[in-house]
Parts: C-alpha cells; sequence; structure tokens
C-alpha cells in the first residue's frame, strides 16, 4: 500500500503548462498496401495456416457484409452494421488470441465470431430473428452472441461492455486462468463515463484485459474532432496508468503483433492493456443513416486505397500462399453460401411465443405464467393478427 | 397552417424557440450539421450557429450535466437524447440532479429552463434497446414534469409550452408516429397547457385513457367497439407528471368505467398509479374494476413484438371485458 503513485519530476519556480497533445505516441505499421513488409520490421507469430484461417474468415467478412446490406435494401432484413474498411481489426485480434479467450465487442467485430468459426446458418438465423436464433429473436440484427466460442452477447447501449471486460477479466485472474479478455468500442464510445469507470478499474484491481479501440474516425455523423480532444483515445490509457500502444488499424499484422504483445504482457504482469487501432468507417454507421449528409465522396476514396483486405492479399500472393485463382474461387463460393443461407433463414419459424416470457427470470414466475396464458388465449381469438405465433398454440 | 409530420413540428417549435431567445441551446449527439438521427433538429446549426446548435461526445450523463449547468447559469438548454432507452446513464444527471436542483438550493439556484428531448416508444422493430417507454421511472421523481405528445400539433404546441416552462421538462417523442403522423399544425406560435389533459372524444360507456403513441390504438379499438354499439370517451393524458386527476375523474364519474393503455410493462407501471388515484376519487362511481392493457413484464422483444404490445385487439377485448363485467 502507498499514497505515492506519482513521481514528482523536477521542481520548477513558473506555471510549466503540460500540453493535451505532448503525448507523443507512435503508429506500429508492418505491412504496406503493397504487401511488402517494412525493414526490419517485427514480425507477428504468423504461419500459413493461421494466415490463410485470417484471410478466409476476412473474406467471409466482407462478402457477408456486402451480400446483408443488398439483403437489408430488398427489405429481406431490418438492420444491418457493417465492418467495412474495418474489418482487420476484429479478425486480427481473434488471430492472435487463444478462442478460449473472452471477446466482447460493441457491435462491429462479428469478425471475431467468423474467426472462431460461428456457422453461416447461425449468423442468418440471429439476423432474421428466427427461433434458431441463439437469442431467440429478441435483438436487433447484428446483436450475436456465443458462449461456445466465447463470444459474449451484444448489447445496443455504448460503452457497457468496458467496466464488465475488467470485471471478467479480473475473475480469469482470481481463478488462475491462463486467458483473457479483449474488449473493442469505438472512438465515440470512450467518451461514455463506462469508459473511464472501466480503465481505472482495471488499472487499479489489476486485470488482464486488452482494451482496443477502434478508431474509424465517425461516431454515427461526429468526426473525431467533435468527439474528444488531445491525442487520440491512447493518451487516455497514459493517464490511467495503462501499457498504451498505437497501431494502423488496416494493417493485419501490426493488430496481430500488438494483440499477441499485449495478451503476453496482460498475463506475465497481470494488467491491462490499451489498444488503439486507426482505421476508417468506409460504409455507413448502419443501414439507418446515409454518411453523404456528413463526408465528401473524395474522402472515402483516398481510404478505399488503405484497404486492409486487398492489403492482406497482396501480402499473401508475396509469401505464395495466395493465387488469384484461388481468390476467385473463394470470393464466388462465399457469394453463393450466403445468397444460400438467406434464403434458408428467412423460411424458418419465428420464435414460439412460450419464448416471449423466459429469460425473463432463471424461472417464469407466476405472474409471467399468467400473462402468458392470458396472452394465448387472446392470439386464438385474433390468429389473423398474430401471424408468427397463432398457428402453434397448444 | 400547413401540413407537417411530428418531425418537422418538433423542428418548427426549436426554430421558433430557438428565433425568440438567444440563450436558446439545441445539442446531443448528432444533432448538429447532420440534424439528430431521426433529424429533428434539421438546419438548426445552418440557421443559429455551431455555438448553439451542436454535437456533443457520446456521453449522455455529460449531456446533461452540461445542460444542468447551463440551466443553471440562466442560458435555455433543449438536450436531446438519442433513444429514450438511453436515457439511463443520465439517469442520475436528471433524477438527482434536475429534479432536486431548486428544492435542495431553498430556491437559490434552478435548472428550470432544461428541456430533455428524446424519442420513445416501440412498434418499430428496434428490440430491446430501442422501443422502450420508461416514463414511469421518472414519474417516481418530484421535481421534474414529463410530457408526450400524440400528433404534430399537440408536439408543436406542448413542446414550446415545455421549453418555456421554468421547470425541468422530460419530453418523451412518440418515434413510432415521427414520419406517420401528419396533420395541420398553425406556423405561427403558439402553446398547449402543461399538466392538463385532453378528452378527445365524448363517449357514455367506459372511459379510455393513454398518451403518445398509445392513442392512436385505443382510437381504433374506439372504434370497434363503437360498432358494437359501446360508446367510449377518450383521454390523452398528454402530461404524466403532475396529471390530471380531475378531467380524469370527471369522465369516470360520466362513464363509470376506465381502461389505462400504455406501451411499457404492466407491473408499476403509470397505469398503476392513475388506477390507485382514481379509485379513491371516484370509488362510487365505478361500475366495474379499472382495466390496464399494457405491455408484457418482459424486456421488449424484437420478433414477437406484435405479441407484446398493447394493441387495439386487445384493448379491445378489454373495453367489452369492462363493459360486461
Amino acid at each position: 500500500m502507498s499514497t505515492e503513485i506519482y513521481n514528482e519530476g523536477p521542481v520548477v519556480h513558473e506555471p510549466a503548462f503540460i500540453d493535451g497533445h505532448s503525448v507523443e505516441i507512435p503508429t506500429l505499421k508492418i505491412l504496406n498496401q503493397d504487401g511488402d513488409v517494412y525493414p526490419g520490421a517485427a514480425m507477428p507469430e504468423i504461419d500459413e495456416a493461421l494466415a490463410l484461417r485470417t484471410y478466409k474468415a476476412l473474406a467471409f467478412h466482407r462478402v457477408l457484409d456486402e451480400r446483408m446490406i443488398a439483403a437489408q435494401r430488398q427489405g429481406r432484413i431490418s438492420f444491418y452494421m457493417a465492418a467495412l474498411g474495418e474489418e482487420a481489426t476484429s479478425v486480427g485480434a481473434a488471430a492472435a488470441l487463444k478462442d478460449t479467450d473472452m471477446f466482447m465487442g460493441q457491435y462491429r467485430e462479428q469478425g471475431a465470431l467468423i474467426f472462431r468459426g460461428f456457422a453461416l446458418e447461425d449468423f442468418m438465423n440471429q439476423m432474421f430473428s428466427n427461433e434458431k436464433d441463439l437469442g431467440k429473436g429478441r435483438q436487433m440484427p447484428i446483436h450475436y452472441g456465443s458462449n461456445a466460442l466465447n463470444y459474449m452477447t451484444i448489447s445496443s447501449p455504448l460503452g457497457t461492455q468496458i467496466p464488465q471486460a475488467a470485471g471478467y477479466a479480473y475473475g480469469q485472474k482470481l481463478q488462475g486462468k491462463d486467458e483473457v479478455t479483449i474488449c473493442f468500442f469505438g472512438e465515440g464510445a470512450a467518451s461514455e463515463g463506462d469508459f473511464h469507470a472501466g480503465l481505472n478499474m482495471a488499472a487499479v484491481h489489476e486485470a488482464p484485459c486488452i482494451f482496443f479501440c477502434r478508431n474509424n474516425g465517425y461516431a454515427i455523423s461526429t468526426p473525431a474532432d467533435e468527439q474528444f480532444r488531445g491525442n487520440g483515445i491512447a493518451s487516455r490509457g497514459v493517464g490511467y496508468g495503462i501499457k498504451t500502444i498505437r497501431i494502423d488499424g488496416n494493417d493485419i499484422l501490426a493488430v496481430i503483433k500488438a494483440v499477441q504483445w499485449a495478451r503476453a504482457y496482460a498475463l506475465e504482469n497481470s494488467a491491462p492493456v490499451i489498444i488503439e487501432a486507426m482505421s476508417y468507417r468506409l460504409g455507413a454507421h448502419s443501414t439507418s443513416d446515409d454518411p453523404s449528409g456528413y463526408r465528401t465522396k473524395e474522402e472515402e476514396a483516398k481510404w478505399h486505397e488503405h484497404d486492409p483486405i486487398s492489403r492482406m492479399k497482396n501480402w499473401m500472393l508475396k509469401q505464395n500462399w495466395w493465387s488469384e485463382e484461388q481468390e476467385t474461387a473463394l470470393f464466388d463460393k462465399l457469394r453463393e453460401e450466403v445468397l444460400a443461407a438467406v434464403k434458408v433463414a428467412e423460411k424458418i419459424d419465428k420464435p414460439p411465443v412460450e419464448d416471449l416470457v423466459t429469460d425473463v427470470y432463471d424461472t417464469v414466475p407466476t405472474h409471467l405464467q399468467k400473462q402468458l396464458e392470458q396472452l394465448k388465449t387472446h392470439i386464438k381469438k385474433y390468429p389473423d393478427a398474430y401471424p408468427f405465433t397463432a398457428g402453434r398454440i397448444k | 397552417m400547413a401540413q407537417m409530420n411530428l418531425l418537422q413540428a418538433i423542428n418548427n417549435a426549436l426554430d421558433i424557440a430557438m428565433a425568440e431567445d438567444d440563450s436558446t441551446l439545441c445539442f446531443g449527439e448528432d444533432v448538429g450539421h447532420f440534424g439528430g438521427v431521426f433529424r429533428a433538429t434539421s438546419g438548426l446549426q445552418e440557421k443559429y450557429g455551431k455555438n448553439r446548435c451542436f454535437n456533443t461526445p457520446l456521453v449522455e450523463q455529460g449531456i446533461i450535466g452540461f445542460a444542468n449547468g447551463l440551466a443553471a447559469q440562466g442560458s435555455r438548454p433543449i438536450a436531446e437524447i438519442q433513444f429514450a432507452d438511453y436515457i439511463f446513464p443520465a439517469f442520475d444527471q436528471i433524477v438527482n440532479e434536475s429534479a432536486k436542483f431548486r428544492y435542495r438550493s431553498g430556491n437559490e439556484f434552478n435548472v428550470g429552463r432544461l428541456t430533455i428531448r428524446t424519442p420513445y416508444g416501440g412498434g418499430i422493430a428496434g428490440g430491446l434497446y430501442h422501443s422502450q417507454s420508461p416514463e414511469a421511472y421518472f414519474a417516481h421523481t418530484p421535481g421534474l414534469k414529463v410530457v408526450v405528445p400524440r400528433n404534430p400539433y399537440q408536439a408543436k404546441g406542448l413542446l414550446l409550452a415545455s421549453i418555456r416552462d421554468d421547470n425541468p421538462v422530460v419530453f418523451f417523442e412518440p418515434k413510432r408516429l415521427y414520419r406517420a403522423s401528419i396533420g395541420e399544425v398553425p406556423e405561427e406560435d403558439y402553446q398547449l397547457p402543461l399538466g392538463k389533459a385532453e378528452v378527445t372524444q365524448q363517449g357514455n360507456d367506459i372511459s379510455l385513457l393513454a398518451w403518445g403513441a398509445q392513442m392512436e390504438i385505443i382510437d381504433k379499438a374506439a372504434e370497434m367497439a363503437q360498432a358494437d354499439g359501446i360508446s367510449c370517451e377518450i383521454i390523452d393524458l398528454r402530461t404524466i407528471l403532475p396529471w390530471d386527476v380531475e378531467t380524469v375523474a370527471n369522465s369516470v364519474r360520466k362513464t363509470g368505467r376506465l381502461l389505462i393503455s400504455h406501451e411499457a410493462p404492466i407491473t408499476a407501471g403509470f397505469a398503476g398509479e392513475i388506477a390507485a388515484q382514481i379509485q379513491s376519487e371516484c370509488f362510487l362511481s365505478l361500475e366495474s374494476p379499472i382495466a390496464r392493457v399494457c405491455g408484457v413484464d418482459t424486456p421488449y422483444p424484437l420478433a414477437l413484438e406484435k405479441e407484446h404490445m398493447a394493441d387495439h385487439l386487445k384493448v379491445y377485448e378489454a373495453i367489452k371485458a369492462s363493459v360486461n363485467y
């Protein structure tokens, strides 16, 4: 125990303000857009098998996003959130972790689920809110979760997972597990009170937690300069006494390297790490948003040149781990599979009416049993008004 | 008169309020140039500048704390919380600070100029976190006013009254009706009274009470009942806190029956408070138990939204049950 938690530094006798930008934070880059590794760059641990698994997850992600945006426009699903241009962050992080590490996302990290093998049908069942959805049709599309894959179910309110991640990681530490928690959030969510609460708790209580800020430039329509001042989100980590690194979020090798390093550090030192990945949200915030109202085509075009997937592809080609033929075949196959899966999922029944009252508590309490019985009686009287459930009431 | 949808009526009210008073400000997440996720603040930044209409960082407790400070200083803040579901991070600032500012300081300071606008309610396939109706939480807090308009005309008049009211007001906007509800709205300035319910249809057999988007539902149910020869009196409560006991009680004394319908879960919903108070006021006039048709006691679902909602058919059945009690 100590109350001496800071170094006094040099004593001065005239005021010497420290500028908000005076913390200089370097950016880790390993791979350039042509697929070449920068000379002297420290490579992550990655072999051909991991590289292929990672690249296939990126490809799956791109195809899923493109197809599901189209499906939303056709009115087949109500809502979608793509990660166009940012796929390398969640896929790269998952590739650097053990599959048993807990992954807590904000809402744009389906890449980690893809990497961990969440089946195409599982994605579809969630988005179509059918009775096979692991979440039982209760949340909007893209609110995935899988206990088996250690991916915490997404909650819409922003930032709530940040202090939860600190607590989850602390529990992992107390139980002596060789596991960490990674917590993703955007630079917008870093404004929420939960961010400050979570980082401080993790730092003070020495939780093996990796805070991963996906800085994509926009929180819906609000650009970063209307969201925070100072040197990005990384500089906050310094303030909380947390090991901090900034990386190029469109460089998947930099993501993998940083997360591998962070994981090892968090476990060995029982301490949190914060990673700020600089990227760009090429797509809209969601299908309910139209970015043409707040940014220019030129700005978007510039970032298209930093596409993280083509960057990894270029590297894979140079390693002779990939070919243009394989590329075409993979994307064609994925597009067919996604389309076919849409057609299957949209025909599966919605959840039965009983699912309305389960999981509110561990067992259905009497008052909810009664409300369900009243509801069933009512639905039987007006079957046409409740087409999803009426035919299946016993 | 002009044809406006509910969003345009709100935008128009904000425009009038900002034009008349330089200290009136509009802010919240994406509220600036973009005009808010629903575009309620469209054009205001262009017209009044970035100092008076602006984006804030994503921090609801910060938005309302900041607004409390502005209101205490004498400005007239109109803060937007993007969805009512996200008002809870600001709950401490609203319930412990906005509501008690005047009381705890012996009126040395107050935040009476504060208005909090927020879209609420279901029926938009929004699932758990884009569908809640949290009015009852705020109704339990002395010091606040809680207002819910049912259509564009009401929205403009009630919002202008809320902005000019010298108490903090939480103004819940029925987002299901934002573009769906269109009606005649005077372009000039007008106000509708806070704390006053409105009888929207006279009737003899039962009083139906609701607010906001739920008014459409009870109107539809009343039409069905009318075909069965049941005459419904319909009341829009308009202000949840403080609520107009007199108008409701007078109606119930006339009809002998009351049905209350809201979207939020039934248990500890605001209908419970109304039922208790009206029972005490009108005990000898009641010919059947006061009926409540509300949401199921579960979080608001996505796929089973229709089943969860207190729709017109459930209200219609409850009207018949009450009349035939």
